[in-house]
């Protein structure tokens, strides 16, 4: 991956937070935007490590009995489209022009915390033990509170960011 | 080996959500549709491929810690539920239920048939 700056020769840091101050002359637009695009790579993957391990620490937590309705995966899926409901809101209401507190926090940490590929393990590993039934509830229950949560976080943001206008209008 | 369990899961998890962002802006970019196919592929692919992981364990006793790595970590964050129910919510307030209902159905459905085709073949290999 080329990350030198082009006249300087010098390695630059990927990381950097970008927009804030005056690039150097000798960065061009491309070579900025590619930063840019570095930057964002690496604060999703950042993000996602923290959210991998927040859904390790709380399977951990949430023990499931073998062949028992799978509570950490339910619980981790709900609780992050709530998260994410509510945050996605308040981000494109509030700040519309953070550039990276949505791949760091959306994509990545919530992204990351929430997952598909178990939830559908989940219910095929039920079938395997002859749980049919156990598996029929819990996909249909996950998806239905997942989708409600998502709902409600984005109503709760919404009626918040509201009722905090009320407020400023009214000082 | 608890600390060396979790630094599996983030290493995982560090590869895993940016392979997601960068597949799902691939697909987004070159499929003009109001359907999040991005998630859409993204999930099938993890699920098979969590399903291969499952397959694998079961079958041949698959380590911990690649186990970790690579379904826990890995697949576990490239894969994302939160996106999948609410990209479904956003159809549904832009009044396109039968996307909604479909993008619902079809993933449900067709990941399910992924991981146990997954499982199937870790099994068998």
């Amino acid at each position: 991956m080329p990350s030198l700056d082009d006249e300087a020769g010098l390695p630059v840091d990927p990381d950097i937070e970008l927009g804030t101050g005056d690039p150097p002359a000798a960065v061009t637009k491309r070579s900025r935007e590619h930063h840019s695009q570095v930057a964002i790579v690496v604060a999703v993957g950042i993000g996602g490590a923290c959210g991998a391990v927040a859904r390790y620490a709380v399977s951990l937590g949430i023990p499931t009995a073998t062949a028992g309705f799978p509570w950490s995966t339910f619980v981790i899926n709900v609780t992050g489209s709530a998260f994410l409901g509510l945050l996605l809101v308040v981000l494109v209401e509030q700040f519309p022009r953070g550039r990276l507190t949505r791949p760091i926090v959306g994509t990545g940490v919530i992204g990351a915390y929430t997952t598909f590929s178990t939830f559908e393990i989940d219910a095929v590993n039920l079938v395997r033990a002859g749980h049919p039934t156990t598996a029929v509830i819990y996909v249909t229950a996950s998806v239905i509170a997942g989708l409600v949560a998502v709902w409600a976080g984005m109503t709760g943001a919404r009626a918040l960011l509201q009722i905090e206008r009320q407020l400023q209008e009214d000082m | 080996m608890r600390l060396l369990l979790f630094v599996a899961v983030a290493s995982g998890g560090l590869v895993g959500a940016p392979s997601r962002y960068l597949v799902d802006r691939a697909i987004t970019n070159r499929f003009d549709s109001d359907l999040p196919w991005g998630t859409f592929t993204i999930n099938m692919t993890g699920s098979l491929l969590f399903g291969i992981l499952t397959g694998l364990s079961l079958g041949h006793h698959l380590p911990a810690i690649p186990k970790a790595l690579l379904a826990t970590g890995f697949c576990g964050a490239y894969t994302t539920f939160s996106t999948f129910t609410y990209e479904t919510v956003r159809l549904i307030e832009d009044g396109q239920l039968g996307e909604a209902a479909g993008n619902v159905m079809g993933s449900v459905v067709i990941g399910l048939a992924a991981a146990a085709a997954g499982v199937a073949m870790g099994l068998a290999i």
